[in-house]
């Protein structure tokens, strides 16, 4: 049993990324949603799944707005940033088990003029143990609970904040490229190394955005797909992975290693193919260095080699793996990773504004609540 | 002391023991009551024999800086007074690792393997923190 290509990618649908609104998230969400949909040359009454991230709309809203008659399964994935990589999972295994043809996957959110990250944190509930015995001491935020993940990646192998700059200014170069991005002025390693400190070693300009929007995907199985608006872009491989002591890093055996770790091999086993295959990269950004991690953990180098294997370029367009072409959440918005489908697809599909020429294979991740990490690769259909 | 802004912490049946043990000067860890393996977080399952039967045990309170950061930024308004703060992450010689701000330890003093000791800093009247402080040589 595998799920290879067992669904393909069929639609993507965004809203335009905002820093400052007065709609909803739920309108955002329903938004991308109907794009995702016409994208696919769908009618939303053909939805009969949904995996909507968590926080935001759920099931009702769907059946509500789209009239949707027969809904035969929904679920959410409770993983963070990594719940909308991990969602593709999900959807492939109740389309191969036969109960939908069309899974929607979708995300609306006012992160930036609705409640900030701050105060969004310590109402989790998957974060009650850290809320208990570290936020009290004043560790936090995201930013304060990872910049420990960073430091000891630092002092064990020679990571400095300039390899990290290296990242934060290619994305940014990418967004600048972009119809859809929400920070487009040009970066400077310098100007990196200027931001001001947030947590020690992460500077403001190692921080994703916040921001306001929606993104939505279907996922459609693979005898639709075929004859639907777009060429389908076929999932190869698609994996979850939970870190040891996944909601409190304190406790985690090795800092330096994430849950992705864990899902990099099964899912490159299912597509078959290794790392030196892919094309393109869209890797989870809420903060640098959390990308230069994972090009660790999913094999495109050595764990301790991250930092050099990012410098010089080498995730740019013409570099040696183009990463986060779209901008990604540290330039063009904060969806969650949702975005990261969106722009993957749009690279297999020869579609991209920053397109990498001849895309076949290419990959996304998830990264999310102190450490999980999910995976897809994809293919051109 | 009536005008603490900062988070607080909500104990539980499961952690109780842990605060109280900090109000008292003594810093307390849970372990299996039957295979004695210590464990931190409290939580109400042993891992290693699935055993949910509970001691705790006084820890020696000593270990050494694993990682840390130093925060500028305030992302609770209670903070605000204290920036920019040191966090550590401390492995404890038990085996288990905890977090804390420091007391008399400042950047430059900041390594892997650096020997530090737990302390106690009394917030508020019912609530201790622990604190991480230079072991004198």
């Amino acid at each position: 049993m595998s799920l290879y290509e067992k669904g393909a990618v069929t639609g993507v649908g965004e809203t335009k990324y905002l820093r400052g609104t007065d709609r909803t998230a739920l309108s955002f969400q329903l938004e991308a949603s109907l794009n995702a949909i016409r994208d696919a040359g769908l009618k939303p009454t053909d939805i009969d799944g949904l995996i909507p991230y968590g926080h935001g709309a759920v099931a009702e809203d769907f059946i509500t707005n789209f009239g949707i008659k027969d809904l035969r399964f929904s679920a959410t994935t409770p993983m963070g940033g990594a719940s909308a990589v991990a969602s593709i999972q999900c959807a492939l295994a109740v389309i191969d088990a036969g109960i939908c043809k069309h899974v929607l996957i979708s995300l609306g959110r006012t992160g930036y003029s609705g409640g900030r990250i701050g105060t969004r944190v310590q109402q989790m509930p998957q974060f009650r143990t850290i809320g208990e015995f570290e936020m009290p001491l004043g560790a936090i935020a995201p930013a304060q609970l990872y910049a420990p993940m960073a430091r000891r990646h630092m002092e064990l192998y020679g990571t400095t904040s300039r390899q990290l700059a290296e990242i934060a200014v290619t994305t940014r170069y990418h967004a600048s490229l972009q119809p859809n991005a929400t920070m487009k002025n040009p970066m400077t390693i310098e100007d990196h190394q200027a931001s001001r400190m947030i947590s020690d070693p992460l500077r403001l300009l190692d921080c994703s955005l916040e921001s306001d929007g929606g993104a939505a995907v279907v996922i459609s199985a693979p005898d639709v797909a075929r004859d639907l608006a777009k060429r389908p872009i076929m999932v190869m491989g698609v994996a979850e992975g939970h870190p040891d002591s996944p909601s409190a890093i304190t406790q985690r055996p090795d800092l330096t290693t994430l849950g992705l770790a864990k899902a990099a091999p099964k899912a490159f086993a299912m597509a078959g193919i290794t790392p030196g295959d892919i094309d393109v990269a869209e890797v989870y950004d809420c903060f640098t260095y959390i990308v230069m991690c994972q090009l660790e953990d999913l094999g495109f180098c050595k764990k301790g080699e991250g930092g050099g294997f990012v410098e010089n370029g080498a995730l740019g367009l013409n570099g040696r793996l183009p990463v986060n072409t779209h901008g990604g959440l540290l330039s063009q918005a904060h969806m969650a990773g949702m975005n990261h489908i969106v722009e993957l697809t749009r690279q297999l599909r020869g579609e991209a504004a920053a397109q990498v020429t001849d895309a076949e294979i290419g990959l996304v991740t998830g990264y999310g609540d102190m450490g999980d990490g999910a995976l897809a690769i994809m293919r051109r259909g | 002391m009536s005008d603490y802004e900062k988070l607080v912490p909500s104990p539980t049946a499961d952690t109780q023991p842990y605060w109280t043990g900090l109000q008292e000067g003594r810093l307390c860890l849970q372990a299996c009551a039957d295979c004695g393996k210590v464990r931190h977080y409290p939580r109400p399952v042993c891992d290693s024999c699935y055993s949910m039967n509970v001691k705790w045990v006084e820890a020696s309170g000593q270990g050494k800086v694993h990682s840390w950061t130093i925060t500028h930024y305030a992302f609770h308004p209670g903070f605000k007074g204290e920036l920019p703060y040191i966090l550590v992450t401390v492995d404890l010689d038990e085996g288990v690792r905890m977090n804390a701000q420091v007391r008399g330890i400042t950047q430059a003093d900041l390594r892997v393997g650096l020997p530090v000791k737990v302390g106690y800093d009394k917030v508020k009247d019912d609530l201790t923190l622990p604190v991480f402080e230079r072991v004198s040589s």
